[in-house]
């Protein structure tokens, strides 16, 4: 079990499947929100869906529509199940908001670098801890 | 995060309730960030009127305020939402009337946006309907705190208009309009507004297709970081810096950038940094310049153009002007169109200097408030599209699915004529 301290943004506790990015993630233009996929052309997870996964990833790029599109993923019922990210910026932080499910960043270590894909993780959003279980 | 007496209050419910919801939402994102405080803005630009999906439901089945409500502060309550408190403006949003019949855009779509108009432009709203406000009357200050969304305007305000905003969302500006008051955070703050790297550009920099190559690099290797650019750069205007802007905040999420005797808080190299200038330097030669070229043109496979699309952000009236030069007494391929996007109120403007005459002449269009990325539409059947913008070369082929070409406005408008693509660097 490995443990990541950070600083919670959007409170609750979730468990589940973790989907890492290894790159910055655009919203607008970079997700379908119908659909809960990326579909940045030369992303590394162009095509793979987020929706229901613990979105693990650097940081937010691109259109300041991020946080509407990822609101959207909300109210289209295709969000991520949490959101775990390496670094703040006004459009994760006002994103993770909108999209209200539990997050957590500012971590003592890269979750990007410390979590695979695959891997079973429980999100903290009130204590701003995540755990990777059966490591 | 610590609240003053009038932001205490709002909070509270002493503005009603949808000022409070506002504050509940600047408090939740505020918190997020790390903020310690806010700080007043009368300088909002934010969208509101666009028929996306979600809005549209929003507003068949409950009406504005409540979509307002929902989008623009992510609250779940019923209210009236009030005039705004601050001047606020409308940015680039869905395409209007002047496009029915000539894009695919769905008429159903232009009404509703109407209707947000008629909706909103009481309230306060003031209906730019461009990505580029400061093209058309919102021109902030130096020194002066904004919120803004869209990442071109924002990157444009801070580093060339010596504003201060962030790259707001659309819930932040929504609430920023009925309070005034946004995080003080991030490019608000004197410390966050040196640079952090230095980039030189060994090759040069003089034209508008190369300031948006270059951008395209810098964005990319900076990511989200303030770049000082410096090298053999020659004397930029408008729009190659709204070019060079909007493609560091393509490939990556550039906000501020300095260019050492250009851009306002950079009267030096040193000024640009706060004191120290970093020991490394990142160049920019013909090697970065070639690797660029190539992945803005590694989409496209068929040379023959179905679509030209210029305007990415909009274009100023200059560049309608030059347009109109090029296309004077030719005829656009019939099997490919172009289209120019522009702030209406510069529309105006070219059909009163007769550029839009020849442009149509010529088979072209100049359409306005919008760009098939915003509104998700090409002319129907496009599968190839060409265009002097590194963010629309960008962002277009993921949105719409079509290959795409990039290069100079000759180009672009060569392929516009002939049908064929026959770019090079």
């Amino acid at each position: 079990m490995i443990e990541l301290r950070g600083r919670g943004i959007v409170p609750g506790v979730v468990t589940g499947e973790a989907l890492v990015s290894h790159e910055t993630i655009s919203g607008w233009g970079g997700i379908d929100p119908a659909t809960g996929t990326i579909i940045e052309r030369r992303h590394e997870l162009c095509g793979v869906c987020f929706t229901g996964k613990v979105l693990v990833f650097p940081g937010a790029k691109g259109s300041s529509g991020w946080s509407g599109f990822f609101q959207s993923t909300r109210l289209l019922g295709t969000a991520p199940l949490a959101m775990v990210f390496t670094k703040v910026s006004t459009k994760s932080a006002l994103g993770a908001v909108v999209t209200r499910v539990p997050a957590v960043t500012d971590f003592d270590q890269d979750p990007v670098e410390v979590i695979r894909t695959g891997d079973l993780v429980t999100v903290d959003g009130d204590r701003g801890i995540v755990i990777v279980h059966n490591r | 995060m610590r609240l003053a007496d009038d932001e205490k209050a709002m909070l509270d419910g002493a503005e009603g309730p949808a000022v409070a919801a506002a504050m509940d939402l600047l408090v939740r994102y505020g918190e997020a960030l790390g903020a310690e405080r806010l700080c007043n803005v009368r300088n909002v630009a934010g969208t509101m009127t666009q028929p996306t999906p979600a809005k549209t439901k929003l507003v068949r089945e409950h009406g504005w305020h409540k979509a307002f409500a929902v989008i623009n502060l992510d609250s779940d309550g019923d209210f009236e939402i009030p005039h705004m408190r601050v001047p606020t403006c409308q940015l680039q949003h869905g395409f209007g009337e002047d496009a029915l019949g000539v894009t695919p855009y769905p008429a159903e779509l232009v009404r509703i946006q109407q209707d947000a108009e008629a909706f909103y432009g009481p309230r306060g709203v003031n209906i730019l309907a461009t990505c580029t406000p400061y093209q058309v009357g919102n021109l902030p200050v130096r020194g002066e705190h904004c919120a803004w969304m869209e990442s071109s305007a924002v990157v444009y305000a801070n580093s060339v208009l010596g504003a201060r905003t962030n790259c707001e969302g659309t819930a932040s500006t929504g609430a920023a309009s009925l309070t005034g008051k946004i995080p003080c955070w991030g490019n608000h703050l004197d410390e966050n507004r040196y640079g952090t790297h230095l980039i030189e550009a060994t090759v040069p920099v003089d034209s508008f297709r190369d300031w948006g190559m270059f951008g395209y690099f810098v964005g990319e290797v900076v990511q989200e970081n303030r770049p000082v650019v410096t090298g053999a750069l020659g004397q930029p205007d408008l729009t190659d810096l709204k070019h060079f802007g909007a493609a560091t905040a393509s490939s990556g999420g550039v906000e501020l950038y300095h260019i050492p005797g250009v851009t306002p808080e950079a009267p030096t190299l040193e000024a640009a940094f706060g004191g120290t200038v970093p020991a490394e330097k990142i160049v920019y030669g013909e090697r970065e310049r070639r690797r660029v070229y190539e992945a803005l043109n590694g989409q496209g496979e068929s040379s023959d153009v179905d679509f030209v699309l210029l305007g990415c952000p909009h274009a100023s009236l200059d560049q309608i002007a030059t347009v109109a030069r090029l296309l004077e007494g030719r005829r656009l391929n019939p099997g490919t169109e172009l289209w120019i996007m522009a702030p209406r109120a510069l529309r105006t403007m070219a059909d009163r200097s007769g550029y839009t005459e020849i442009i149509e002449r010529a088979g072209g269009r100049v359409l306005t408030d919008s760009c098939p990325a915003m509104s998700r539409v090409a002319p129907k059947g496009t599968r190839v599209f060409a265009t002097d913008s590194a963010k629309q070369a960008h962002y277009l082929p993921a949105i719409l699915g079509i290959e795409a070409w990039f290069g100079t406005l000759e180009e672009c408008v060569d392929a516009a004529v002939t049908g064929v693509w026959r770019g090079e660097l």
